[in-house]
């Protein structure tokens, strides 16, 4: 076992497969020397060589086009997007040509290529830098989209995105890529497309996946010091989603509470309190609740506090929940 | 809005006069047979007329077939269009030079990066025509498998194929493929794009990540000076091929309706490519004789004046009309091509008559490598939704 930051951990873990598989290419803006503005490619062009660790021009559209004709010949591009808010002039790319390759071509044509996005908000940056866009992605058909909440999942995921013979798009928590944990590198973990009960419990489910993971792990201990058991299930695999593991779990609490950064509207909560109410309607007290982003452009980040959910806001709701 | 006369009145006119609408192509257009199919013996020519020099009398004649198969091709598909039997088609009537004349100059382990138009060059690549017509009659979105003939599927956004084409590049630089003096291992790729495609950010961006990994690409613009109903003047003010410069590479403008000047020219941008030299552009001077598709109207937006112009400068004639002079095709082998376009057009017919649609549950299928949860549930439940019909009647 090591202790690792989030970020740290997917550095090992990239190395590690670059290490296992010479196609393992990355791609991105300030990846080489720099190591990526948050420092996760770190040392890796240094010892993978700038053939393999390629430092491309500025154009996100052209990052992950030229990413595709890699993949097209054979090699395994991991792609980084610098920021979340600036995967848009790329986004024709992923939905209308990495999502839909496979499909269009009969199955003639694989496109195994992980695009790495650091997303949501809390670290006070500019606009543009502070975004929970999965939901566009999750909607796309072709696409595998997942996100890890700690460093055990980021060392194993980003080797298992990499492995996956599908596009994945990799959310990671940018806010908590310092946040340490320990890592298992002798091991194995869980599938890259289950989610995991972080803490059981038997009054209300908390579903929450990336950032908010933490959140709603402080909220659970909250809740427990005032009597109430809540269970957090981290999601992490935002399509497909695992369905079979969020309705075990409501049909022993009887609640569930989704919590993201992203607005709420047409977001992945909605996504989940519709199929968790079919299956699971007869188990349900109360309507499945959303606690999300507000339904508007990110705000400035003196405001950003108040647009995220945070420990009050999740057992608000949760509140709202046990008042059914 | 200022007058752009006003606005660029001060400024150098070689810098900002615009390129002529439709011309001849202009002085530094490389043509190695004139319209009336003449050799032709100015500097230009003379740089590239190496390549054609080595071409046998049955590898001219190769052409010419070509030529003529795929224009007959084409014409067979819009009829089956204008029958029904196809929802649309793209003509590349007018194109047959410049995609016959760059799918030949590929070798084989050369790949090629088409749009939508490209069925002269798929014929070159071996794919039967037969195959591109599934993406037109709606039954599936490409029906070959790129990697047989490395001829990628028809690409329908513009210009986002010429980002692919330099990511495989890439791939081959990677592999090692560029540069060794094995003539045989060494490899290009080839990206298709149009005039209207130039436009597109991701072809600016692909010229840039081409130049700066010095990627080995040939970039071809079929410049059939209409994107639809929008003429050249609307997309650029200087010449296209003199994009290039900008970006760091050399660009060439062939006249894309001489076979010969087109195999001349792309066969130098693609040994070039092969050899580690990096990108070329190759801009082919042409006309899009017919509609942008089957749903087009172009007598909404040009004259037939300019049509009666580029009729004179056909592709074909002009070849027919050198091989005669010279004495390499007599009026057997015409009308043996001409038997031959025959029965290929029977083929292509008889194949779209009776191809069969896909079931409906195939929709399902190829969407993830790995199975996929969401996608397993609802083909159980389209299976059992049609299930819930057997033995009913269907209304007629």
């Amino acid at each position: 076992m090591t202790s690792l930051t989030i970020a740290k951990a997917l550095t090992a873990g990239l190395r590690k497969a670059m290490e296992n598989d010479p196609k393992v290419l990355l791609m991105g803006e300030d990846i080489g020397k720099l190591g990526g503005v948050f420092r996760v490619t770190e040392g890796l062009q240094k010892d993978f060589g700038e053939e393999r660790v390629i430092d491309t021009p500025l154009a996100e559209a052209g990052i992950v086009g030229t990413a595709i004709g890699l993949a097209l010949r054979g090699y395994r591009p991991v792609v980084e997007i610098q920021f979340d808010g600036f995967v848009y002039p790329a986004f024709d790319h992923i939905v209308s040509q990495v999502a839909k390759m496979r499909a269009r071509s009969l199955g003639y044509v694989t496109l195994p290529m992980v695009i790495r996005i650091p997303f949501g908000g809390g670290i006070g940056a500019v606009e543009h830098h502070s975004e929970s866009n999965e939901a566009y992605f999750a909607h796309t058909a072709g696409l595998r989209v997942v996100t890890v909440s700690n460093p055990q999942d980021a060392y194993w995921g980003i080797q298992q995105a990499i492995e996956t013979d599908d596009p994945v798009i990799f959310y990671e928590p940018k806010r908590r890529y310092w946040d340490k944990g320990e890592v298992d590198e002798s091991g194995s973990t869980r599938g890259l497309f289950e989610a995991a009960v972080l803490q059981e419990g038997t009054d209300c489910t908390l579903v929450a996946y990336g950032p908010m993971v933490k959140t709603c792990l402080q909220a659970a201990q909250a809740a427990d010091d005032e009597g109430k058991s809540l269970e957090v299930v981290d999601l992490r695999s935002i399509s497909p989603l695992d369905l079979d593991t969020l309705v075990a779990s409501v049909e022993k609490t009887g609640r569930m509470v989704v919590v993201h950064e992203a607005s709420t509207n047409v977001g992945l909560g909605a996504e989940i309190a519709a199929a968790v109410t079919q299956r699971a309607f007869y188990s349900l007290e109360a309507p499945v609740m959303r606690v999300g982003g507000y339904n508007l452009p990110y705000p400035p980040s003196r405001l950003e506090e108040e647009f995220l959910p945070d420990l009050d806001r999740v057992l608000d709701t949760v509140d709202r929940a046990l008042a059914f | 809005m200022s007058d752009p006369a006003t606005v660029t009145a001060d400024r150098p006119a070689d810098i900002t006069a615009p390129t002529p609408a439709v011309g001849d192509g202009g002085p530094d257009m490389v043509q190695l047979l004139t319209p009336e199919g003449e050799r032709v013996t100015n500097a230009a020519a003379a740089d590239y007329a190496q390549y054609v020099e080595d071409l046998t009398d049955d590898e001219l004649r190769g052409l010419y077939r070509d030529l003529i198969l795929i224009r007959r091709v084409d014409t067979e598909a819009t009829a089956l269009q204008r029958q029904g039997e196809l929802g649309i088609w793209a003509s590349l009537l007018g194109q047959e030079a410049a995609q016959v004349g760059s799918g030949r100059a590929l070798k084989k382990q050369d790949y090629a990066f088409p749009t939508y138009r490209e069925h002269g060059v798929a014929w070159c690549r071996g794919v039967d025509p037969l195959n591109l017509l599934g993406l037109f009659r709606g039954v599936n979105h490409g029906g070959w498998d790129p990697n047989e003939k490395n001829f990628h599927l028809y690409t329908i956004v513009i210009g986002a194929q010429t980002l692919h084409a330099t990511g495989y590049a890439m791939g081959v630089q990677r592999d090692g493929a560029v540069g060794t003096g094995d003539a045989d291992r060494d490899a290009a790729v080839i990206a298709y794009f149009g005039d209207g495609a130039t436009s597109q950010g991701d072809v600016s961006e692909s010229f840039v990540f081409a130049a700066v990994n010095n990627a080995p690409i040939v970039f071809f613009c079929q410049n059939n000076q209409w994107a639809i109903s929008e003429p050249n003047d609307r997309q650029t003010r200087i010449p296209l091929y003199q994009r290039a410069r900008g970006f760091g590479f050399p660009g060439v403008r062939v006249d894309g309706n001489d076979v010969l000047a087109v195999y001349a020219v792309t066969k130098h941008a693609l040994e070039e490519a092969r050899s580690g030299q990096g990108p070329f552009l190759v801009e082919a001077w042409t006309y899009r004789m017919g509609a942008h598709t089957t749903s087009d109207d172009p007598t909404k937006y040009r004259v037939s004046a300019e049509v009666e112009v580029w009729k004179l400068r056909d592709p074909i004639e002009r070849l027919k009309a050198y091989l005669a002079h010279e004495g390499k095709a007599d009026r057997d082998f015409l009308d043996e091509v001409d038997r031959e376009a025959d029965e290929l057009a029977a083929h292509v017919r008889e194949g779209c008559l009776t191809m069969q649609d896909p079931t409906a549950e195939s929709m399902f299928d190829h969407i993830y490598v790995e199975e996929h949860p969401l996608v397993e549930e609802e083909r159980r439940e389209f299976a059992a939704y049609q299930a819930s019909f057997a033995g009913e009647e269907v209304p007629a």
